[in-house]
Protein backbone atom coordinates (compact mmCIF):
# COMPACT_ATOMS: atom_id res chain seq x y z
CA UNK A 1 0.00 0.00 0.00
CA UNK A 2 1.12 3.55 -0.65
CA UNK A 3 2.27 5.46 2.42
CA UNK A 4 -0.39 7.44 4.26
CA UNK A 5 0.37 10.61 6.17
CA UNK A 6 -1.59 11.00 9.38
CA UNK A 7 -1.51 14.14 11.51
CA UNK A 8 -1.22 13.52 15.24
CA UNK A 9 -2.21 16.63 17.16
CA UNK A 10 -1.86 19.56 17.77
CA UNK A 11 -5.20 18.69 19.38
CA UNK A 12 -5.24 15.06 20.38
CA UNK A 13 -7.29 13.37 23.11
CA UNK A 14 -4.27 11.71 24.67
CA UNK A 15 -2.59 14.90 25.73
CA UNK A 16 -4.11 18.34 25.98
CA UNK A 17 -0.92 19.94 24.79
CA UNK A 18 -0.24 21.06 21.25
CA UNK A 19 2.37 18.69 19.89
CA UNK A 20 2.00 18.00 16.21
CA UNK A 21 3.51 14.87 14.68
CA UNK A 22 3.34 14.21 11.00
CA UNK A 23 3.24 10.43 10.95
CA UNK A 24 3.91 8.53 7.77
CA UNK A 25 2.45 5.04 7.91
CA UNK A 26 2.47 2.02 5.67
CA UNK A 27 -0.15 -0.61 6.47
CA UNK A 28 -0.74 1.04 9.85
CA UNK A 29 2.93 0.71 10.71
CA UNK A 30 4.73 3.98 11.43
CA UNK A 31 7.64 4.57 9.09
CA UNK A 32 8.56 8.18 9.68
CA UNK A 33 7.70 10.92 12.15
CA UNK A 34 8.27 14.63 11.77
CA UNK A 35 7.48 16.82 14.78
CA UNK A 36 6.23 20.36 14.67
CA UNK A 37 6.37 22.64 17.68
CA UNK A 38 5.66 26.26 18.41
CA UNK A 39 1.94 26.42 19.03
CA UNK A 40 2.13 27.76 22.57
CA UNK A 41 5.19 29.96 22.60
CA UNK A 42 4.62 32.60 25.28
CA UNK A 43 7.93 34.45 25.26
CA UNK A 44 8.68 33.93 28.93
CA UNK A 45 12.42 34.23 28.39
CA UNK A 46 11.90 37.67 26.93
CA UNK A 47 10.21 38.73 30.16
CA UNK A 48 13.64 38.60 31.78
CA UNK A 49 14.30 41.94 30.08
CA UNK A 50 11.20 43.50 31.58
CA UNK A 51 10.92 42.24 35.15
CA UNK A 52 13.44 42.54 37.93
CA UNK A 53 15.23 39.39 38.99
CA UNK A 54 13.06 38.86 42.08
CA UNK A 55 9.86 39.03 40.08
CA UNK A 56 11.23 36.49 37.63
CA UNK A 57 10.74 33.75 40.22
CA UNK A 58 7.02 34.03 39.60
CA UNK A 59 7.61 34.10 35.85
CA UNK A 60 9.71 30.93 35.71
CA UNK A 61 7.22 29.16 37.94
CA UNK A 62 4.79 29.56 35.12
CA UNK A 63 7.01 27.89 32.55
CA UNK A 64 5.43 24.64 33.69
CA UNK A 65 2.60 24.29 36.16
CA UNK A 66 3.30 20.75 37.25
CA UNK A 67 6.93 21.23 38.22
CA UNK A 68 6.71 24.93 39.07
CA UNK A 69 8.46 24.56 42.39
CA UNK A 70 11.54 23.00 40.78
CA UNK A 71 11.73 25.73 38.14
CA UNK A 72 11.76 28.35 40.86
CA UNK A 73 14.35 26.37 42.81
CA UNK A 74 16.67 26.10 39.82
CA UNK A 75 16.35 29.78 39.06
CA UNK A 76 16.78 30.83 42.68
CA UNK A 77 19.86 28.70 43.19
CA UNK A 78 21.44 30.18 40.08
CA UNK A 79 20.91 33.74 41.29
CA UNK A 80 22.06 32.79 44.77
CA UNK A 81 25.25 31.34 43.35
CA UNK A 82 25.87 34.50 41.32
CA UNK A 83 25.36 36.71 44.35
CA UNK A 84 27.09 34.34 46.77
CA UNK A 85 24.09 34.13 49.04
CA UNK A 86 24.30 31.44 51.69
CA UNK A 87 20.85 29.86 52.01
CA UNK A 88 19.99 28.44 55.46
CA UNK A 89 20.08 24.64 55.80
CA UNK A 90 16.47 24.53 56.82
CA UNK A 91 15.43 26.33 53.66
CA UNK A 92 17.38 23.82 51.55
CA UNK A 93 15.55 20.91 53.10
CA UNK A 94 12.18 22.64 52.83
CA UNK A 95 12.89 23.14 49.14
CA UNK A 96 13.56 19.41 48.85
CA UNK A 97 10.30 18.58 50.61
CA UNK A 98 8.23 20.74 48.30
CA UNK A 99 10.13 19.58 45.20
CA UNK A 100 9.56 15.95 46.06
CA UNK A 101 5.89 16.56 46.76
CA UNK A 102 5.74 18.06 43.28
CA UNK A 103 7.44 15.00 41.86
CA UNK A 104 4.92 12.72 43.56
CA UNK A 105 1.93 14.60 42.23
CA UNK A 106 3.46 14.90 38.77
CA UNK A 107 4.13 11.17 38.55
CA UNK A 108 0.70 10.32 39.89
CA UNK A 109 -0.79 12.58 37.27
CA UNK A 110 1.25 10.86 34.59
CA UNK A 111 0.41 7.35 35.79
CA UNK A 112 -3.24 8.34 35.66
CA UNK A 113 -2.88 9.77 32.17
CA UNK A 114 -1.12 6.62 31.01
CA UNK A 115 -3.98 4.51 32.33
CA UNK A 116 -6.35 6.84 30.53
CA UNK A 117 -4.35 6.54 27.31
CA UNK A 118 -4.84 2.80 27.15
CA UNK A 119 -8.42 3.05 28.29
CA UNK A 120 -8.18 1.92 31.91
CA UNK A 121 -10.53 4.55 33.27
CA UNK A 122 -10.88 3.31 36.85
CA UNK A 123 -7.11 3.17 37.31
CA UNK A 124 -6.88 6.73 36.04
CA UNK A 125 -9.44 7.89 38.60
CA UNK A 126 -7.69 5.97 41.37
CA UNK A 127 -4.34 7.66 40.65
CA UNK A 128 -5.88 11.09 40.63
CA UNK A 129 -7.74 10.36 43.79
CA UNK A 130 -4.47 9.63 45.55
CA UNK A 131 -2.91 12.69 43.98
CA UNK A 132 -5.58 14.88 45.52
CA UNK A 133 -4.12 14.18 48.96
CA UNK A 134 -0.77 15.54 47.85
CA UNK A 135 -2.50 18.61 46.44
CA UNK A 136 -4.10 19.16 49.83
CA UNK A 137 -0.70 18.92 51.50
CA UNK A 138 0.68 21.52 49.10
CA UNK A 139 -2.26 23.81 49.67
CA UNK A 140 -2.09 23.55 53.43
CA UNK A 141 1.68 23.94 53.70
CA UNK A 142 2.42 26.39 50.91
CA UNK A 143 -0.83 28.25 50.27
CA UNK A 144 -1.61 27.19 46.71
CA UNK A 145 -2.34 23.89 45.09
CA UNK A 146 -0.10 23.80 42.05
CA UNK A 147 1.99 26.94 41.65
CA UNK A 148 2.98 27.23 45.24
CA UNK A 149 5.35 30.20 45.06
CA UNK A 150 7.44 29.28 48.07
CA UNK A 151 10.89 29.79 46.62
CA UNK A 152 12.49 33.20 46.56
CA UNK A 153 16.04 34.29 45.99
CA UNK A 154 17.54 33.75 49.43
CA UNK A 155 15.40 30.94 50.76
CA UNK A 156 11.76 30.01 51.12
CA UNK A 157 8.76 32.07 52.14
CA UNK A 158 7.03 29.55 54.34
CA UNK A 159 8.13 27.34 57.17
CA UNK A 160 6.70 24.07 58.42
CA UNK A 161 5.75 23.72 62.05
CA UNK A 162 6.29 20.46 63.94
CA UNK A 163 2.57 19.65 63.73
CA UNK A 164 2.53 20.29 60.01
CA UNK A 165 5.51 17.96 59.52
CA UNK A 166 3.72 15.26 61.46
CA UNK A 167 0.57 15.79 59.44
CA UNK A 168 2.54 15.57 56.18
CA UNK A 169 4.07 12.30 57.35
CA UNK A 170 0.64 10.93 58.26
CA UNK A 171 -0.77 11.85 54.86
CA UNK A 172 2.22 10.30 53.11
CA UNK A 173 1.66 7.08 55.03
CA UNK A 174 -1.90 6.99 53.70
CA UNK A 175 -0.74 7.84 50.21
CA UNK A 176 1.89 5.13 50.29
CA UNK A 177 -0.60 2.52 51.42
CA UNK A 178 -3.13 3.40 48.74
CA UNK A 179 -0.43 3.69 46.14
CA UNK A 180 1.05 0.28 46.92
CA UNK A 181 -2.40 -1.20 46.37
CA UNK A 182 -1.96 -0.12 42.75
CA UNK A 183 1.43 -1.78 42.43
CA UNK A 184 0.02 -5.08 41.23
CA UNK A 185 -2.14 -3.28 38.69
CA UNK A 186 0.69 -1.32 37.12
CA UNK A 187 3.31 -4.03 37.34
CA UNK A 188 1.38 -7.29 36.80
CA UNK A 189 -1.89 -6.47 35.15
CA UNK A 190 -2.45 -8.18 31.83
CA UNK A 191 -3.99 -5.20 30.07
CA UNK A 192 -1.33 -2.78 31.28
CA UNK A 193 1.46 -5.11 30.18
CA UNK A 194 -0.21 -5.80 26.87
CA UNK A 195 -0.28 -2.12 26.03
CA UNK A 196 3.18 -1.18 27.29
CA UNK A 197 5.63 -4.10 27.30
CA UNK A 198 7.93 -4.09 24.31
CA UNK A 199 6.27 -0.96 22.97
CA UNK A 200 8.41 2.04 22.06
CA UNK A 201 11.78 0.49 22.83
CA UNK A 202 14.67 2.88 23.33
CA UNK A 203 17.96 0.96 23.61
CA UNK A 204 20.51 2.08 26.17
CA UNK A 205 23.08 3.34 23.66
CA UNK A 206 20.47 5.25 21.69
CA UNK A 207 19.09 6.84 24.84
CA UNK A 208 22.54 8.04 25.81
CA UNK A 209 23.47 9.14 22.31
CA UNK A 210 20.32 11.15 21.75
CA UNK A 211 20.56 12.86 25.10
CA UNK A 212 17.41 11.49 26.69
CA UNK A 213 16.89 12.49 30.28
CA UNK A 214 14.87 11.71 33.36
CA UNK A 215 12.72 8.58 33.55
CA UNK A 216 13.09 8.13 29.77
CA UNK A 217 16.84 7.72 30.23
CA UNK A 218 16.64 5.70 33.43
CA UNK A 219 14.03 3.41 31.89
CA UNK A 220 16.71 2.51 29.34
CA UNK A 221 19.20 1.46 31.96
CA UNK A 222 21.35 4.57 32.42
CA UNK A 223 21.65 5.43 36.09
CA UNK A 224 21.74 9.18 35.85
CA UNK A 225 19.81 11.42 38.17
CA UNK A 226 20.69 15.08 38.61
CA UNK A 227 19.69 14.94 42.25
CA UNK A 228 22.82 12.91 42.83
CA UNK A 229 24.88 16.04 42.27
CA UNK A 230 23.56 17.07 45.68
CA UNK A 231 22.16 20.46 44.80
CA UNK A 232 19.97 22.18 47.39
CA UNK A 233 19.40 19.73 50.26
CA UNK A 234 19.82 16.52 48.24
CA UNK A 235 23.44 16.13 49.30
CA UNK A 236 22.29 15.22 52.81
CA UNK A 237 19.85 12.55 51.71
CA UNK A 238 20.49 8.96 50.91
CA UNK A 239 19.10 7.59 47.67
CA UNK A 240 19.95 5.72 44.50
CA UNK A 241 18.58 6.53 41.05
CA UNK A 242 15.72 4.27 40.00
CA UNK A 243 16.74 2.27 36.94
CA UNK A 244 14.99 -0.22 34.69
CA UNK A 245 16.75 -2.07 31.89
CA UNK A 246 14.19 -2.79 29.19
CA UNK A 247 13.81 0.66 27.66
CA UNK A 248 10.17 0.16 26.67
CA UNK A 249 7.07 2.03 27.82
CA UNK A 250 6.59 -0.53 30.55
CA UNK A 251 10.05 0.19 31.96
CA UNK A 252 9.40 3.92 31.93
CA UNK A 253 6.13 3.34 33.74
CA UNK A 254 7.91 1.22 36.34
CA UNK A 255 10.60 3.86 36.83
CA UNK A 256 7.97 6.48 37.55
CA UNK A 257 6.07 4.13 39.79
CA UNK A 258 9.13 3.41 41.88
CA UNK A 259 10.15 7.07 41.89
CA UNK A 260 6.93 7.98 43.66
CA UNK A 261 7.93 5.62 46.48
CA UNK A 262 11.45 7.04 46.40
CA UNK A 263 10.10 10.57 46.68
CA UNK A 264 7.94 9.63 49.64
CA UNK A 265 11.07 8.28 51.28
CA UNK A 266 13.03 11.45 50.44
CA UNK A 267 10.36 13.65 52.02
CA UNK A 268 10.56 11.52 55.16
CA UNK A 269 14.32 11.78 55.24
CA UNK A 270 14.22 15.53 54.68
CA UNK A 271 11.68 16.03 57.46
CA UNK A 272 13.73 13.93 59.87
CA UNK A 273 16.83 15.99 59.04
CA UNK A 274 15.16 19.42 59.37
CA UNK A 275 17.28 21.47 61.76
CA UNK A 276 15.49 23.02 64.73
CA UNK A 277 14.11 26.50 64.20
CA UNK A 278 16.21 29.23 62.68
CA UNK A 279 15.84 31.36 59.61
CA UNK A 280 14.49 30.07 56.33
CA UNK A 281 15.18 33.17 54.32
CA UNK A 282 18.10 35.54 54.18
CA UNK A 283 17.97 39.12 53.02
CA UNK A 284 19.47 39.61 49.58
CA UNK A 285 21.06 42.89 48.67
CA UNK A 286 22.51 44.08 45.39
CA UNK A 287 22.16 42.71 41.91
CA UNK A 288 23.50 39.57 40.27
CA UNK A 289 26.46 39.75 37.95
CA UNK A 290 28.10 37.13 35.77
CA UNK A 291 27.13 34.03 33.88
CA UNK A 292 25.92 30.76 35.30
CA UNK A 293 24.35 27.44 34.44
CA UNK A 294 22.07 25.83 36.96
CA UNK A 295 20.71 22.30 36.65
CA UNK A 296 18.17 20.25 38.51
CA UNK A 297 16.14 17.10 38.18
CA UNK A 298 12.52 17.60 37.33
CA UNK A 299 9.88 14.88 37.30
CA UNK A 300 10.50 14.71 33.54
CA UNK A 301 14.26 14.94 33.56
CA UNK A 302 17.08 17.40 33.55
CA UNK A 303 16.27 21.08 33.63
CA UNK A 304 18.88 23.64 32.68
CA UNK A 305 18.95 27.37 33.24
CA UNK A 306 21.48 29.70 31.73
CA UNK A 307 21.60 33.17 33.20
CA UNK A 308 23.65 36.16 32.20
CA UNK A 309 23.52 39.25 34.34
CA UNK A 310 25.48 42.46 34.34
CA UNK A 311 24.87 43.92 37.75
CA UNK A 312 21.54 45.56 37.03
CA UNK A 313 18.10 44.74 38.34
CA UNK A 314 17.20 43.06 35.09
CA UNK A 315 18.94 40.03 33.66
CA UNK A 316 20.64 40.21 30.27
CA UNK A 317 19.63 36.76 29.22
CA UNK A 318 17.63 33.91 30.60
CA UNK A 319 17.72 30.64 28.72
CA UNK A 320 15.70 27.64 29.80
CA UNK A 321 16.08 24.13 28.46
CA UNK A 322 13.36 21.84 29.65
CA UNK A 323 13.49 18.02 29.78
CA UNK A 324 10.82 17.41 27.15
CA UNK A 325 12.95 19.23 24.60
CA UNK A 326 15.71 16.69 25.22
CA UNK A 327 13.25 13.81 25.07
CA UNK A 328 11.75 14.61 21.68
CA UNK A 329 14.61 13.12 19.56
CA UNK A 330 14.42 9.83 21.52
CA UNK A 331 10.66 9.85 20.98
CA UNK A 332 11.18 10.11 17.24
CA UNK A 333 13.38 7.02 17.24
CA UNK A 334 10.91 5.05 19.37
CA UNK A 335 8.03 5.51 16.98
CA UNK A 336 9.12 4.03 13.60
CA UNK A 337 8.19 0.36 13.33
CA UNK A 338 5.35 0.63 15.81
CA UNK A 339 1.69 0.09 15.22
CA UNK A 340 -0.26 3.31 14.75
CA UNK A 341 -2.54 2.37 17.65
CA UNK A 342 0.44 2.43 20.01
CA UNK A 343 1.52 5.95 19.09
CA UNK A 344 -0.50 7.72 21.83
CA UNK A 345 0.92 5.49 24.57
CA UNK A 346 4.48 5.94 23.30
CA UNK A 347 4.12 9.71 23.02
CA UNK A 348 2.78 9.77 26.54
CA UNK A 349 5.55 7.52 27.83
CA UNK A 350 8.11 10.34 27.67
CA UNK A 351 5.73 12.48 29.76
CA UNK A 352 5.68 15.32 27.26
CA UNK A 353 5.20 18.82 28.57
CA UNK A 354 4.93 20.93 25.46
CA UNK A 355 4.15 24.29 27.01
CA UNK A 356 7.32 24.14 29.03
CA UNK A 357 9.33 23.11 25.98
CA UNK A 358 8.15 26.17 24.12
CA UNK A 359 8.03 28.48 27.13
CA UNK B 1 -8.42 -6.19 35.17
CA UNK B 2 -8.16 -8.82 37.90
CA UNK B 3 -5.66 -6.93 40.03
CA UNK B 4 -7.83 -3.85 40.13
CA UNK B 5 -10.88 -5.75 41.37
CA UNK B 6 -10.17 -5.50 45.14
CA UNK B 7 -9.73 -1.73 44.86
CA UNK B 8 -12.90 -1.42 42.81
CA UNK B 9 -14.88 -3.52 45.26
CA UNK B 10 -13.54 -1.50 48.15
CA UNK B 11 -14.60 1.69 46.44
CA UNK B 12 -18.14 0.39 46.17
CA UNK B 13 -18.44 0.22 49.93
CA UNK B 14 -16.40 3.24 50.98
CA UNK B 15 -17.64 6.76 50.87
CA UNK B 16 -17.25 8.90 47.82
CA UNK B 17 -13.85 10.51 47.25
CA UNK B 18 -15.37 13.74 46.03
CA UNK B 19 -17.57 16.26 47.76
CA UNK B 20 -20.90 17.42 46.45
CA UNK B 21 -19.62 20.90 45.78
CA UNK B 22 -21.15 23.51 46.23
CA UNK B 23 -23.61 21.83 48.60
CA UNK B 24 -20.77 20.54 50.74
CA UNK B 25 -17.74 22.76 51.02
CA UNK B 26 -14.39 21.94 52.54
CA UNK B 27 -13.17 24.39 55.15
CA UNK B 28 -10.21 26.26 53.67
CA UNK B 29 -6.81 25.52 55.20
CA UNK B 30 -5.09 28.20 57.24
CA UNK B 31 -2.97 30.71 55.36
CA UNK B 32 -4.26 29.72 51.98
CA UNK B 33 -3.95 32.34 49.27
CA UNK B 34 -7.59 32.73 48.30
CA UNK B 35 -8.96 36.11 47.36
CA UNK B 36 -6.74 39.13 47.84
CA UNK B 37 -8.30 41.89 49.89
CA UNK B 38 -7.24 45.13 51.50
CA UNK B 39 -8.10 46.95 54.69
CA UNK B 40 -8.12 50.24 52.93
CA UNK B 41 -8.22 52.29 56.17
CA UNK B 42 -4.70 51.08 56.98
CA UNK B 43 -3.21 51.65 53.55
CA UNK B 44 -0.69 54.49 53.37
CA UNK B 45 -0.48 54.40 49.55
CA UNK B 46 3.23 53.77 49.56
CA UNK B 47 3.08 51.82 46.30
CA UNK B 48 5.39 49.00 47.43
CA UNK B 49 2.77 46.46 46.46
CA UNK B 50 2.49 47.97 43.01
CA UNK B 51 6.26 47.96 42.48
CA UNK B 52 6.85 44.43 43.77
CA UNK B 53 3.90 42.72 42.11
CA UNK B 54 5.24 40.44 39.37
CA UNK B 55 1.97 40.49 37.47
CA UNK B 56 1.74 44.30 37.55
CA UNK B 57 -1.93 44.15 38.46
CA UNK B 58 -2.04 46.75 41.23
CA UNK B 59 -2.45 50.45 40.71
CA UNK B 60 -2.05 52.97 43.49
CA UNK B 61 -3.21 56.54 43.19
CA UNK B 62 -1.78 58.44 46.12
CA UNK B 63 -3.48 61.72 45.35
CA UNK B 64 -7.00 60.38 45.19
CA UNK B 65 -6.27 57.56 47.64
CA UNK B 66 -7.31 54.85 45.31
CA UNK B 67 -5.89 51.33 45.40
CA UNK B 68 -7.00 49.08 42.65
CA UNK B 69 -6.31 45.60 41.48
CA UNK B 70 -7.24 43.56 38.50
CA UNK B 71 -8.07 40.25 40.20
CA UNK B 72 -8.00 38.48 36.86
CA UNK B 73 -4.37 39.32 36.28
CA UNK B 74 -3.31 38.63 39.86
CA UNK B 75 -1.51 35.30 40.14
CA UNK B 76 -2.02 34.93 43.90
CA UNK B 77 1.65 34.75 44.72
CA UNK B 78 1.40 36.86 47.86
CA UNK B 79 4.47 38.98 47.16
CA UNK B 80 2.46 42.16 47.74
CA UNK B 81 1.28 40.85 51.11
CA UNK B 82 4.89 40.14 52.10
CA UNK B 83 6.00 43.65 51.25
CA UNK B 84 3.16 45.76 52.57
CA UNK B 85 4.59 47.84 55.42
CA UNK B 86 1.27 48.29 57.22
CA UNK B 87 0.10 44.69 56.70
CA UNK B 88 -3.17 45.92 55.27
CA UNK B 89 -3.22 43.41 52.44
CA UNK B 90 -4.44 39.93 53.27
CA UNK B 91 -5.82 36.80 51.67
CA UNK B 92 -9.23 35.42 52.38
CA UNK B 93 -9.28 31.65 52.68
CA UNK B 94 -11.95 31.25 50.04
CA UNK B 95 -11.20 31.44 46.36
CA UNK B 96 -12.51 34.27 44.25
CA UNK B 97 -16.08 33.54 43.23
CA UNK B 98 -16.69 32.84 39.56
CA UNK B 99 -18.42 35.52 37.58
CA UNK B 100 -21.01 35.12 34.87
CA UNK B 101 -20.10 38.06 32.72
CA UNK B 102 -16.78 38.00 31.02
CA UNK B 103 -16.72 41.78 30.80
CA UNK B 104 -16.35 41.84 34.56
CA UNK B 105 -12.93 40.35 34.24
CA UNK B 106 -11.33 43.46 32.84
CA UNK B 107 -13.07 45.71 35.30
CA UNK B 108 -10.92 46.85 38.17
CA UNK B 109 -11.83 46.80 41.80
CA UNK B 110 -11.97 50.31 43.15
CA UNK B 111 -12.05 51.22 46.80
CA UNK B 112 -11.89 54.68 48.29
CA UNK B 113 -10.88 55.78 51.75
CA UNK B 114 -13.30 57.54 53.97
CA UNK B 115 -12.19 61.14 54.34
CA UNK B 116 -11.21 61.97 57.86
S1 LIG C 1 2.01 48.21 50.14
FE1 LIG C 1 0.29 48.21 51.56
S2 LIG C 1 0.27 50.28 52.38
FE2 LIG C 1 1.55 50.36 50.54
S3 LIG C 1 0.13 50.93 48.93
FE3 LIG C 1 0.20 48.70 48.94
S4 LIG C 1 -1.51 48.14 50.24
FE4 LIG C 1 -1.13 50.27 50.64
S1 LIG D 1 -0.77 38.27 44.91
FE1 LIG D 1 0.98 38.51 43.53
S2 LIG D 1 0.06 38.93 41.54
FE2 LIG D 1 -1.55 39.24 43.05
S3 LIG D 1 -1.49 41.43 43.49
FE3 LIG D 1 -0.19 40.41 45.00
S4 LIG D 1 1.87 40.47 44.13
FE4 LIG D 1 0.44 40.90 42.47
Amino acid sequence: MAPTIIPFGPQHPVLPEPLHLKITTRDEIVTEVVPQLGFVHRGLEKLADLKDYNQLVQVVERVCGICSCIHALTYAQAIEALMQVEVPQRAHLLRVIWSELHRIHSHLLWLGLLADAFGFESLFMQCWRIREKIMDVLEATAGNRVIISVNVVGGVRRDLTKEQCQWVLDVLKDVEKEFLALEKVFINDYSVEKRTRGIGVLPKEKAYELGACGPTLRGSGVAQDLRQTGYSGYGQLDFEPVVEQDGDSYARCKVRFREVLQSIDLVRQAISKLPEGGEVRVKVKGNPEGEIISRSEQPRGELLYYIKASGTKKLDRLRIRTPTFANIPPLLTMLPGEDLANVPVIVLSIDPCISCTER
Amino acid sequence: MLHMTPTILKNFFSKSATRLYPVKKREPFDNVRGELDIRIEDCIFCSSCRIKCPAACIEVDKKNKIWQIDPYICVYCGICVDHCPTKCLYFKGDYRAPVAEKAMKIEQKREETQSK
